[in-house]
């Protein structure tokens, strides 16, 4: 009965979708075809070979069919994606649109994910804590903070980004030495935040502030001492410090500090880390390495289930869980470690010149291919700036919107209850808080995934990558109108179908919502 | 413990909002909140004269009455180069000076050129407040053509409900399909030369769908509501019942939601006009010179700062502004209790107690 009737409502659901689909294609096909001449520069060309270049276009783009006409030969190639046929068209240039958003693809996906899972991790997670400590500094700040990204054009911060982290970052790095005012400010600034966030009051306050400003200012000196922004590594020591770190952060999260078999599991998984901390060095060598780095992660997730699996005894499944998420975040910490092991390397090269932080492209075309360490250093590299500058601007949405979810959460009946009956703060805020304001956030994150893959025109642009922002551009200045229907018909399917996965993702977390009531 | 102390709080702030609105109308209220958002106000002062200065700096034609403007140079003028006036051999730099002269600074004073000059020596103030009217013009349209047209749509569908409903919001769906950018693209690109007022109609035609959601969410419960019922059985028309009993109590909803989209609407612009599909030269916008001088950030930044530093300050002002407009219209928000306020409290509850 249930299932039926959400059957129901998803074929209804796709029906509409079609014919909105339908019609803003031919709204867009149209307004495109009306505001500009295909043939417009060949016309008045000088060139002798123009009349011949128009007759060819005009018989390959079916240039003599009137638009609203052509839309539906367009349309036939379309739907001949139900045969198994799916036919976009050509481009100007006579290859398919079906290729080449093919290959555009990628290159944006890449440009987007770390920057989207960056944002909705940090604006989150920041979001939260300013929701539990409202009217802090902290919350006044990051207020400012989101309404400030939210007023910054990209392009002006991705030109301001371009000079000063990565020409003066650069410049930087052939002296890294960091300044006294430069030592000070930045640990003011952090140990301003942490106590911020940690909200004590009194004599407690200032020992927060004072040992994070003293921690910061000796740990940049030392690392200025010893060189090491310019031979980065943790080394076998810090990395067990982190992984431990790592092992208390997940359990205090995941099920509580009290946990004790969760913490020793954890625990033991950093003890394994650090035993295999050279073997792996040593794995990395070898060839291949794209396929070492996965058959490594899957070795260190069944390597968690299984330590978790012998020391659990009750309550196996949290124990579980929060062994893997610790073992792994090791795994990355590893990973990172593996990088800076190999950065030395990496900026010496001819290619690089002590120059790491590139301002445009997506790769290096001078760097020698081959070994996986250097070239992926050379990718992250590449991505450094597009990302920041797409996480700034938009994680400023998420730390709003998770605030306010969270703020009218906590004043709900169910926490008052939660705590009443004497739960602690971590399981009220984790479990109960946390878990309701993730619901509607998940429906936004849905749309926002969608909405990515058409949706960095200007970063492209600025960054000089080729994503589908580029075709996009390239389709509107040579009124390239197949080009431009391919690229919205991707566009457009997936933002209405992320609105229906969102709707139905939405019921199934809620039970209060039914899917397809009187709808 | 910090549990009970924010019951405490909670407590308190109940009757010490009961009291301080106390004998005030709905509007009172929202006023007053707003008034005390200090950001809201330090921000709807800092707009009102950025505001005056921009559209007085240069000269203005209105019904055929010139208006001179305030600033000496004009867009179209070619003043000379200015040479000499700048450090380390650069040409054209800005002669503003904020740094009083008792602090080793050249004193507070505009001189020639405040912001500079670009390549071919004209005048960066006056392209600057040019480019920030179009901007602004731009904004305004869009906010105040989606502003209409998403209340209507979304009112008549809330209240009508059934069918019209329905066709509205698909309808509505299918304007949401069309991603804004590559709309406004593809008007800006085609249309730019006819003129930065087309430009901004037709973008306002295209950007009212999530208000039109709002307000049709609103206009739902709202007419569900006893008030409504009440005029109803009065013999309300269906016209006076949107106009005098639903309306008022959705504008707060329309209102922030229309400022948020004028902050979104000066950066769609800017952001157009960067890619060259918003307002084309000759004519100029805070977005176009941006994307017209960016190669020159290193030899001659000051092309790039101005312009972007009123984008910022314009769109950071209607994002306060709203913020400051929304606290004031949810009732449900509470306001963070100062020590005046207790203190005032605190006299009041005396007062009553003697009474």
């Amino acid at each position: 009965m249930e299932g039926s009737r959400l059957l129901a409502f998803i074929m209804r659901r796709l029906g509409t979708l079609g014919v909105i689909l339908f019609g803003s294609s031919f709204l867009l096909y149209n307004l495109a075809a009306i505001s500009g001449d295909p043939l417009g520069e060949l016309r008045i060309s000088q060139d002798p070979r123009a009349k011949q270049i128009m007759i060819s276009l005009t018989r390959e783009l079916q240039l003599d069919v009137p638009p609203p006409l052509r839309y539906f030969l367009w349309l036939r190639g379309v739907l001949g994606l139900f045969v198994g046929n799916l036919d976009l068209g050509n481009t100007r240039s006579g290859e398919s649109v079906a290729t080449a958003i093919a290959s555009a693809i990628p290159t944006t996906v890449r440009l987007v994910f770390t920057a989207s899972i960056l944002a909705m991790v940090l604006g989150i997670s920041i979001g939260i804590i300013t929701a539990l400590r409202q009217y802090s500094k902290f919350d006044y700040a990051m207020t400012f903070v989101s309404f400030l990204l939210f007023s910054l054009p990209i392009f002006w911060v991705a030109v301001l980004l371009k000079q000063f982290m990565a020409i003066e970052f650069n410049n930087w790095l052939s002296a890294p030495t960091i300044s006294l005012t430069a030592l000070v400010s930045i640990g003011v600034i952090l140990s301003l935040i942490v106590s911020s966030v940690a909200g004590a009051t009194g004599k407690k306050n200032y020992t927060i502030f004072g040992s994070v400003f003293a921690g910061t200012v000796v740990t940049l000196w030392t690392l200025q001492k010893i060189n090491w922004f310019l031979e980065p590594g943790l080394g076998p020591i810090f990395f067990f410090f982190a992984c431990v770190g790592i092992a208390y952060g997940v359990t205090q999260l995941s099920v509580g500090i009290a946990n004790k078999t969760a913490l020793k599991s954890s625990i033991s998984m950093a003890v394994i880390a650090l035993i295999l901390y050279y073997p792996t060095r040593k794995a990395f060598t070898f060839d291949k390495q794209g396929l070492i780095v996965v058959a490594m992660a899957i070795l260190t997730i069944s390597l968690a289930v299984s330590v978790s699996l012998v020391i659990a005894k009750i309550d196996k499944a949290a124990i579980v869980r929060t062994t893997v998420i610790a073992a792994f975040m090791m795994g990355l910490v590893r990973l990172l470690d593996q990088l800076m092991y190999t950065w030395p390397r990496f900026i010496s090269t001819d290619a690089i010149n002590y120059r790491p932080v590139p301002t445009v492209g997506q790769a290096n075309s001078l760097l020698e291919p081959g070994d996986y360490w250097i070239s992926t250093l050379d990718l992250l590299m590449h991505l450094i700036l597009p990302t920041i500058a797409l996480t700034a601007i938009s994680f400023a949405g998420y730390i709003r919107f998770a605030r306010g979810t969270m703020l009218e959460v906590l004043n709900q009946d169910y926490i008052r209850t939660a705590r009443a009956k004497g739960l602690s703060e971590r399981t009220v805020i984790m479990r109960h808080a946390f878990r309701n304001t993730l619901i509607p956030l998940s429906t936004i994150i849905v749309v926002d995934f969608a909405g990515i893959i058409g949706g960095a025109i200007i970063t492209e642009r600025v960054f000089g990558w080729k994503g589908m922002g580029t075709l996009f551009n390239a389709a509107i200045n040579s009124f390239d109108l197949n080009l431009l229907m391919g690229v919205f018909f991707l566009t457009g399917t997936l933002a209405l179908t992320a609105n229906l996965v969102a709707d139905l993702l939405y019921s199934a977390l809620d039970p209060r919502i039914r899917t397809g009531a009187g709808a | 413990m910090s549990t009970s102390r924010e019951e405490s709080m909670q407590n308190s702030e109940v009757s010490l909002q009961d009291i301080e609105t106390e004998g005030l109308s709905q509007s009172q209220i929202v006023r007053k909140r707003f008034f005390h958002h200090r950001g809201a106000m330090v921000s709807i002062i800092f707009l009102f004269i950025i505001i005056v200065t921009v559209f007085t700096a240069l000269e203005s034609k209105i019904f055929g009455i010139r208006i001179p403007g305030w600033w000496k140079y004009t867009v179209e003028d070619l003043p000379e180069l200015e040479l000499g006036v700048c450090d380390d051999g650069l040409v054209g730099c800005p002669t503003l000076s904020l740094v009083p002269s008792f602090l080793g600074g050249d004193g507070i004073q505009l001189g020639e050129h405040p912001f500079g000059q670009d390549d071919i020596g004209r005048d960066y103030l006056a392209l600057v407040m040019r480019g920030a009217q179009r901007s602004l013009m731009v904004t305004f349209v869009i906010g105040a053509m989606s502003g209409v047209i998403g209340t209507v749509i979304g009112a008549i569908s809330g209240f009508y409900r059934g069918f019209i409903d329905s066709v509205l919001m698909r309808f509505t769906d299918f304007i949401i399909t069309v991603p804004t950018i590559i709309i406004g693209s593809v008007i800006g690109f085609h249309f730019g030369n006819l003129g930065v007022a087309f430009l901004a109609f037709y973008l306002g035609l295209f950007g009212w769908t999530g208000l039109s959601r709002l307000v049709r969410g609103e206009f739902l419960t709202l007419r569900e509501r006893e008030f409504v019922d009440a005029a109803r059985v009065a013999g309300a028309t269906n016209r006076r019942i949107i106009f005098k009993h639903i309306l008022p109590n959705a504008v707060g909803i329309i209102i922030v939601s229309v400022t948020l989209l004028m902050s979104g609407a000066i950066l769609l612009e800017t952001a157009l006009s960067y890619l060259g599909f918003g307002v084309v030269a000759p004519d100029v916008s805070l977005g176009s010179l941006i994307s017209q001088y960016q190669e020159s950030f290193t030899t001659r930044p000051w092309l790039f700062w101005y312009p972007g530093l009123f984008i910022i300050s314009i769109a950071l002002s209607i994002n306060f502004i709203g913020d400051g407009l929304r606290d004031a219209f949810d009732p449900r928000q509470r306001r963070r209790i100062t020590k005046k306020d207790r203190k005032n409290a605190k006299v009041a509850r005396k007062a009553l107690a003697h009474k």
